[in-house]
């Protein structure tokens, strides 16, 4: 069965795609399963140079959640052309980069360098990574520094620009409008929740950064609820995600108007979900009667 | 990094069936799974990522050691046991395993311990549950016709679990409690200084260590300063154990002495204890 969706000019063999910062580089789990099988793999946060990350403890589990600061620890970009993507070609992942900046020059700059490169399929914008003091969520928390990031990169290349954006502002559908303002040609949506743990003995945050987001299907009715809401007001596809689990929680956001989906957290307690997935999304489209995915998204009927 | 490894690496997602689960104290589990095509891809000190239950809370799978390998009349292995001690939820859900149930578990997972060949002598230091990476290691060593030495410390001699599988073995087991009701008072670090002290001259010693994390800088230390090198099986606070979250860091040196963070669940459990920077290390 067909399971293609199309995201702009890009076409995904199916609407699963591997969260960043959820999948290592990608070549992690090359051993453990087929990478093309995959819509995309989104590889975890590049800056211009390494990064070392916040100390340990990073992540602590919360009710169906768990809560991360993990700092983006990463290779840079240079590193990652040279050492991770050929591989990750060889394997035929379909690859988006989320792209991290400190300044609105390192995201161009760091965009510019992947453009240059063949095997990336699109750059994913990261303003809204809520665990670093520059950089990220100060963009993704203005929308005139949203629209600036997105137009510049925009400038760069012409690779399809995904910026993701934060649930941690009142409206996200105001920052998919300033994105689709500035040129990008999809948003994804949503990142973690910033989010606090306290050890009641110590009174002391229960990770080293002290607050961290929160991800998991704790999070996901919000994000589906957000999802909906961005999808409502950009023409440009919608990327959704924030707890899935299942294909019942994908289909969630495919008919609240995801066009494709990001699964994060759950690919950490099942690796091979990716099966299920597709498996589950192909049922559904049985039983449904459905010759294409694009059937499911933005179906949802309101009215009551 | 070690993109290569990672690339030839093929560990497999078992649906494991319990089939036993012995209580050998209020803590301490024994719990035996079947899982033939895990198993028989383990080698010493590896780990798998168990998820004993269903549903989101807790969400995320936990790392045990392979204790033992379980094998047929015929030899060959069909199953793994994780000897887990109970400190939280998961912990919990482990004890409550009954025969029959089936949970996730994927492995085998991490780089694991190098066998040292005669006559390099093997000595294991274990702290409670930390025994659990040394049955796997101690089988391949005495395979190589290298038996090693096992000192075992605990709390307490209640505490002290399954030595007689090593035993069995034809291993000396060396004893330490805190409280001296078995063995040398204190830690293990005690009879094994006065090994060193009895070591003849010239003989080279590899030493593995598991356990709380001041024990193995402990061991680590007195085994550096001796001149010989210690291997530690380091436990992070991990997400999935696959190296995807970066949940597991730990700060390792580099050859210009530099720490930078590195995957427990990749770069280890194993690692060489020259090269972590242990003041860095928690807990």
């Amino acid at each position: 069965m067909d399971l293609s969706v199309q995201i702009g000019r890009l076409r995904l063999v199916n609407p699963f795609i591997a969260a960043s910062g959820c999948f290592g580089y990608g070549v992690e789990y090359a051993g453990l399963l087929d990478l093309a099988s995959l819509g995309g793999v989104c590889v975890k946060g590049l800056f211009l140079n390494e990064r070392e990350g916040h100390p340990p403890q990073r992540i602590v589990e919360t009710p169906a959640g768990m809560i991360n600061a993990i700092g983006l620890q990463g290779v840079g970009v240079h590193r990652f052309v040279e050492e991770y993507l050929p591989p990750l070609r060889a394997a035929g992942a379909t690859v988006f980069v989320n792209v991290c900046g400190t300044s609105i020059d390192e995201y161009a700059e760091v965009s510019r360098i992947l453009s240059d490169h063949e095997g990336v399929a699109a750059i994913e914008l990261n303003i809204s990574c809520p665990n670093i003091k520059e950089g990220g969520i100060q963009f993704g928390c203005s929308l005139a520094g949203t629209h600036d990031v997105v137009s510049a990169v925009r400038k760069v290349t012409t690779l399809p620009v995904i910026p993701k954006l934060t649930p941690n502002v009142t409206a996200p559908a105001s920052f998919a409008r300033a994105a689709e303002e500035a040129g990008a040609d999809a948003v994804s949506l949503v990142n973690t929740f910033l989010a606090l743990a306290i050890d009641v003995e110590t009174r002391r945050p229960k990770i080293s950064n002290g607050m961290g987001g929160l991800s998991g299907p704790a999070i996901r009715p919000i994000a589906v609820r957000m999802t909906y809401e961005c999808a409502s007001a950009v023409k440009i596809p919608v990327i959704g995600m924030g707890g899935i689990t299942s294909i019942g929680d994908a289909l969630e956001f495919l008919i609240a108007g995801a066009s494709a989906v990001q699964v994060g957290t759950a690919n950490f307690v099942n690796p091979l979900i990716w099966n299920d997935l597709r498996t589950g999304l192909a049922d559904y489209m049985t039983r449904h009667q459905l010759s294409s995915v694009s059937q499911i998204v933005g179906t949802l009927d309101m009215k009551r | 990094m070690a993109t290569p490894d990672i690339l030839t690496r093929m560990p497999v997602d078992a649906a494991a069936r319990v089939i036993a689960n012995t209580a050998l104290s209020v803590d301490y589990n024994l719990v035996a799974l079947e899982a033939p095509e895990l198993a028989a891809l383990v080698r010493p000190g590896q780990f798998v990522m168990i998820k004993p239950h269903e549903g989101h809370h807790p969400l995320l799978r936990r790392p045990f050691s392979v204790f033992e390998l379980l094998r047929s009349a015929d030899g060959r292995a069909h199953g793994i046991s994780i000897l887990s001690k109970r400190v939280g939820t998961s912990t919990a859900l482990v004890a409550g395993l009954r025969e029959g149930d089936v949970v996730a578990c994927l492995g085998p997972l991490g780089r694991p311990f190098e066998p040292v060949e005669a006559p390099v002598e093997a000595w294991m230091a274990a702290g409670g549950v930390g025994l659990a990476p040394f049955m796997t290691l101690a089988e391949a060593l005495v395979a190589d016709g290298n038996p090693p030495t096992l000192f075992y410390g605990a709390r307490r001699a209640a505490d002290l679990h399954c030595a007689d599988r090593f035993e069995r073995l034809g291993i000396r087991v060396v004893y330490a409690t805190e409280d001296g009701s078995r063995g040398a008072r204190g830690f293990v670090t005690a009879p094994m200084a006065e090994a060193f002290a009895a070591l003849p001259g010239g003989r080279q010693v590899r030493v593995y260590a598991c356990g709380p994390t001041p024990m193995m800088r402990a061991v680590n230390d007195l085994t550096v300063a001796r001149g010989h090198r210690c291997d530690v099986s380091l436990e992070q606070v991990m997400g999935c154990g696959l190296g995807g979250c970066y949940s597991c860091v730990v700060k390792a040196l580099d050859e210009g002495g530099h720490g930078h963070y590195v995957r427990s669940c990749l770069a280890g459990p194993i690692f060489d204890g020259r090269t972590i920077d242990w003041t860095a290390l928690g807990h």
